[in-house]
């Protein structure tokens, strides 16, 4: 379920919400209301401010929700400066879904499963984690490990404290911050080395997101965990224009992340240069 | 086949171009390249290369896409009109026929590109046989016929006479007119071949560039080596008839906002630069990818058919005299290694 359409729709902003000092998530619905397409979690849109930019965002919320579509954004740049500076109301054009999906019905399914993300890396993985407890007897036990600077970093806190975290779910959320802050009685350490503190077995199947560096430092300690590259999934992040495998932006060995993921399990990256 | 005598040749072209686009070989300001055929053109069907290749017919240099309005906080969406008006592209070589099979596996395999689509669909190719290929020429390495181009129409220049065979319906309608023929090119195109065989890249050796090899092409260290004169200019993909890569962008005109694409070159540093930095930081990166991209990584997925025509162009107009060729023979491994 792609969309090979490079000409966009137009979609209205309907909510905003502040998360951390740089990071706001914008609820974007059709003109007429509802979803402006339906999507699976780790599928991504092209957002665009016409005269401004557009850029290829994950869609943060899950495929289950059925009124609208969310998006977890970090201002970093000129489209994103705009975005986080627009009003509810605004319309703006988007095009999609885009890319393969997390095997959220097929591979996932049944499985004990670990998310890892660090940052705003929560954001693709929000898509996941909703969906998962939405299909709640679809799949194991589920833990979650996500780290972030400071606490006031902290992606989806409110959501993770109140729903994520409710006895329910069946589901062990571990939080860490980098270094010590006042106000925070929680974990303080790097997420790789909370990984290996915490000690998973390997039985589990993990999904990973976050930056460069934390997936490199994770994919170590799982390994050292007993973990295999094919237990692990992760999505990634290039520069992108059309979405459609065409402009050839995102270009790596034989792949194009925005078709032929961005989703990859680390056995399919093994076997392509390390342009990421 | 049909026969067009060179001094029928104008008024054939002002029957063409009287119901729709003609673009042929024209000289202006000393250079040639594909232009619009008009009655004081200079049309320069004995120049074996344009300076660009024929590939803008398809996939033009800059296309509009999309305009949009703005009015405080809504958009209105205009969309671009496809093309929707027959032309005829006349003098193609081999090598640049070539390179429209290649684009169409990137633009018309699924998901399509309507644009490419539409250009594809209104025009007819007439290709020209290469009466002298060059030093720079290698397209035999990709096994490409300079004495028998594709297209919808073939011609060769026999004598006094074009010689023209239709190779599809679109073909036979556009030559329908001209008188018949019974003249053979075969001695025309052994001439052409004997030339090819004997040209100084005729024989590269393109053992091990396939995308099992991906990664032992990929870490070869004398990339470093290779790149070192790169200035990043990009006139080697602006030349070449098969780089697709494209860029969108927004330009204000004023009136609303056009959003269009052009050409695009993976030898710039802003090409993958993202707010969080790039992938491809030093033009080491930058060369090997469009290299790799031509050579390992297109024939990976298309059943080992190269991303490389052997136009040559890189090789007359890069300034710092890199190009493909210098990749292949540096990189090529023996057939028994």
């Amino acid at each position: 379920m792609t969309n090979g359409n490079i000409i966009p729709m137009l979609g209205v902003v309907t909510d905003i919400r502040t998360d951390t000092p740089d990071i706001k998530t914008f609820r974007v619905e059709a003109l007429n209301g509802g979803k402006c397409f339906e999507h699976m979690p780790g599928q991504c849109a092209m957002l665009s401010i016409p005269g401004v930019g557009e850029a290829m965002f994950s869609i943060t919320s899950s495929p289950t929700l059925k009124e609208y579509q969310e998006f977890s954004i970090k201002k970093c740049g000129c489209l994103t400066e705009w975005l986080h500076q627009m009003d509810v109301g605004q319309q703006v054009t988007i095009r999609g879904p885009y890319g393969k999906p997390f095997p959220v019905e097929t591979e996932l399914k049944g499985k004990d499963l670990l998310f890892i993300a660090g940052g705003v890396g929560l954001a693709p993985l929000h898509s996941v984690i909703n969906y998962v407890l939405d299909k709640r007897e679809n799949y194991g036990k589920v833990d979650i490990v996500y780290g972030s600077r400071s606490k006031d970093d902290l992606l989806d806190i409110n959501e993770i404290q109140n729903s994520w975290m409710d006895p329910k779910n069946n589901l062990d959320v571990h939080l860490t911050i980098d270094r010590p802050q006042d106000g925070w009685d929680g974990h303080v350490a790097f997420v790789p080395t909370y990984v290996k503190e915490l000690g998973f077995d390997p039985n589990k199947t993990v999904l990973v997101c976050g930056p460069p560096i934390m997936i490199k430092f994770v994919l170590q300690a799982l390994t050292e965990l007993g973990f295999e590259k094919t237990q692990i999934y992760t999505t990634m992040e290039l520069r992108m224009k059309c979405g459609v495998g065409k402009c050839g932006r995102c270009n790596i060995g034989d792949k194009y992340v925005c078709k032929d993921g961005p989703v990859f399990r680390f056995d399919e990256l093994g076997v392509l240069p390390s342009e990421y | 086949m049909k026969k067009l005598p060179i001094s029928e040749l104008n008024a054939f072209f002002a029957r063409v171009a009287a119901d729709q686009k003609l673009y042929l070989p024209v000289e202006q300001a000393g250079q040639v390249d594909f232009g619009c055929w008009t009655e004081d053109a200079t049309v320069r069907l004995d120049a074996l290369k344009t300076v660009k290749s024929a590939k803008g017919a398809f996939f033009p240099q800059v296309e509009d896409m999309l305009r949009f309005h703005t009015q405080g906080k809504n958009i209105d969406i205009q969309p671009t009109e496809l093309m929707n008006e027959k032309f005829v592209i006349f003098g193609v070589r081999a090598c640049d026929a070539r390179a429209f099979e290649l684009l169409d596996r990137v633009f018309m395999s699924e998901p399509q590109d309507p644009f490419y689509a539409a250009r594809r669909e209104h025009g007819t190719v007439v290709t020209l046989a290469c009466g002298e290929p060059e030093a720079s020429c290698f397209c035999t390495n990709f096994d490409i016929d300079p004495a028998d181009p594709a297209g919808d129409v073939t011609a060769w220049l026999v004598g006094e006479n074009y010689v023209l065979r239709a190779n599809t319906e679109k073909g036979e309608a556009l030559i329908a007119d001209l008188a018949d023929s019974d003249d053979d090119v075969s001695a025309k195109q052994a001439e052409i071949r004997a030339i090819a065989e004997k040209l100084p890249f005729a024989n590269l050796n393109l053992n091990g560039f396939d995308g099992e090899h991906l990664m032992e092409r990929f870490s070869d260290p004398k990339w470093a080596e290779l790149s070192r004169a790169c200035l990043g200019c990009g006139t080697c993909t602006f030349v070449c008839p098969t780089c697709q890569c494209y860029d969108i962008r927004d330009y204000d005109t004023g009136h609303g906002v056009q959003r269009y694409r052009c050409w695009d070159s993976c030898m710039y540093s802003d090409f993958t630069l993202m707010a969080h930095g790039t992938n491809r930081p030093t033009q080491v990166e930058r060369f090997r990818q469009r290299f790799m991209h031509k050579l390992v990584y297109f024939p990976s997925n298309n059943e080992g058919i190269y991303g490389c025509v052997g136009c040559g162009r890189c090789v007359d107009k890069c300034p710092q005299s890199l190009n493909i060729v210098k990749v292949i023979k540096a990189l090529g491994v023996k057939a028994d290694d």
